[in-house]
């Protein structure tokens, strides 16, 4: 299923509904990019609060994304990481330390306005 | 009435002429030793084992009426073969005994006095015919070594049940996730941690970050003793997996020891935030936050004279 991207100028939210496939996050990936290009975004956040399993593809992908995303100056926030996903990522050595996270949507957003422009944290 | 259908079952079931012969055999034995009762009761009471006392601070009468329920109890199972009540009447035996009122040395000595009661009975009785003696002898011991096994597990089982609950409310007690402020956390850790507690450490902070939507989280270790690789570990696993929800981890409180230690080892701080006290874990949590703490000279000066009051 693909990943509904909505708008929210200057910002674009990804929410993820569903269990994802590894074609369904190469699609993400594309989607974003190519939305955010066209949109001129200035941050992107991924909400993964439905996710029950983030594995490694899934972290690579959305790490990449990031990397990505910045080298155009967009800023990327995962957003809603699960506390039992959390773990289970930490036990099998994933982490996301390039990348923001926040605990949910709005937190996510939070941090992205309250960023001045132009500017690209990279993460903590 | 169903202890004689029971009866008829296993008679049924055998199905030949010596299992009649030892049902009237059982039965002659319980019948005489429900006759002797009395006597039996006092010889027991008064044993070197039990010595007058299996319950401590209970009236003679009520020793006397606890020890016959014990004494009708195993003559019961020895006439019925079940054990429903003896697995009863032991779990109850095992409450007290967590309780105290009675030990279980106690209980199983006075249990084990009790069989050579019986034993001693029954030889007196069939002392004349070796054969009978046998064979009663054989199926009495079959009985009260079971009540016996179910007297020690029901035992072991309640101990085990208070371990289990004990257990259960110091791991609540130990990792308390406090809230400080508006998106601030504080996580104070005393004691020991293991691969079990950090796992439940790291649960219950997750959970808290989730529900409290906690954007700086203060850990506080004065509490910890030591620490090694593996407890450094845990740490710094709970630390990524406070990041991965984005909540900034401070730690507070690492001790001239656990610093030196950590340093031998060579674990990796570099990515985690320290700071030296609590105080000043606060204060960076503070501003991390956006918030300012104003000392207002006025209410100090008010408050003065009711702290003297």
């Amino acid at each position: 299923m693909p990943v509904p991207i909505l708008v929210q100028s200057p910002y674009l939210i990804a929410s993820v509904q569903s269990a994802l496939t590894d074609a369904d996050l190469i699609g993400l990936q594309n989607d974003l990019f190519a939305e955010a290009q066209k949109r001129r975004s200035h941050g992107v956040v991924v909400d993964v609060t439905a996710l029950d399993v983030i594995d490694s593809f899934s972290t690579r992908t959305l790490r990449s994304l990031a990397a990505m995303l910045r080298l155009r100056g967009v800023e990327t926030v995962i957003a809603g990481i699960q506390p039992s996903v959390a773990m289970a990522m930490v036990e099998l050595g994933l982490s996301m330390q390039d990348v923001r996270t926040a605990t949910d949507l709005e937190a996510g957003l939070a941090y992205l306005r309250a960023r001045p422009h132009g500017t690209v944290d990279r993460g903590q | 009435m169903t202890t004689t259908a029971k009866r008829r079952v296993r008679t049924g079931l055998k199905g030949n002429s010596t299992a009649t012969s030892a049902e009237i055999l059982k039965d002659e034995a319980v019948a005489h030793l429900r006759q002797d009762r009395e006597e039996l009761l006092l010889e027991w009471l008064q044993s070197d084992r039990v010595d007058g006392v299996l319950w401590m601070g209970a009236t003679t009468a009520e020793q006397e009426a606890e020890s016959a329920r014990i004494y009708d109890t195993c003559i019961e199972c020895l006439d019925t073969l079940s054990y429903e009540g003896a697995e009863e009447f032991a779990q109850q035996m095992a409450r007290r005994a967590v309780r105290g009122t009675i030990t279980s040395e106690r209980l199983l000595g006075g249990m084990l006095a009790l069989r050579d009661v019986y034993w001693h009975s029954l030889l007196r009785q069939y002392f004349e015919e070796p054969k009978r003696l046998d064979e009663v002898l054989k199926l009495f011991e079959s009985v009260i070594n079971r009540v016996l096994v179910i007297v020690a597990e029901a035992f072991s089982r309640e101990r085990e049940r208070v371990i289990k609950a004990q257990q259960g409310s110091i791991q609540e007690l130990s990792t308390p996730v406090l809230r400080l402020r508006n998106g601030l956390l504080l996580l104070p850790i005393i004691g020991m941690i293991d691969s079990d507690r950090a796992r439940q450490v790291t649960e219950q902070l997750l959970n808290a970050i989730r529900d409290f939507r906690a954007r700086v989280v203060v850990m506080d270790i004065t509490g910890v003793a030591a620490v090694d690789s593996k407890v450094a570990n845990h740490l710094i696993q709970t630390i990524d997996a406070a990041r991965l929800l984005g909540t900034t981890v401070v730690i507070t409180g690492v001790s001239p020891n656990i610093a030196q230690t950590i340093v031998t080892i060579g674990v990796d701080l570099s990515r985690i935030e320290t700071v030296g006290d609590l105080q000043g874990g606060l204060d960076r949590a503070d501003r991390l936050l956006g918030y300012r703490v104003i000392l207002e000279e006025k209410a100090v000066t008010q408050a003065a004279p009711t702290t003297v009051v």
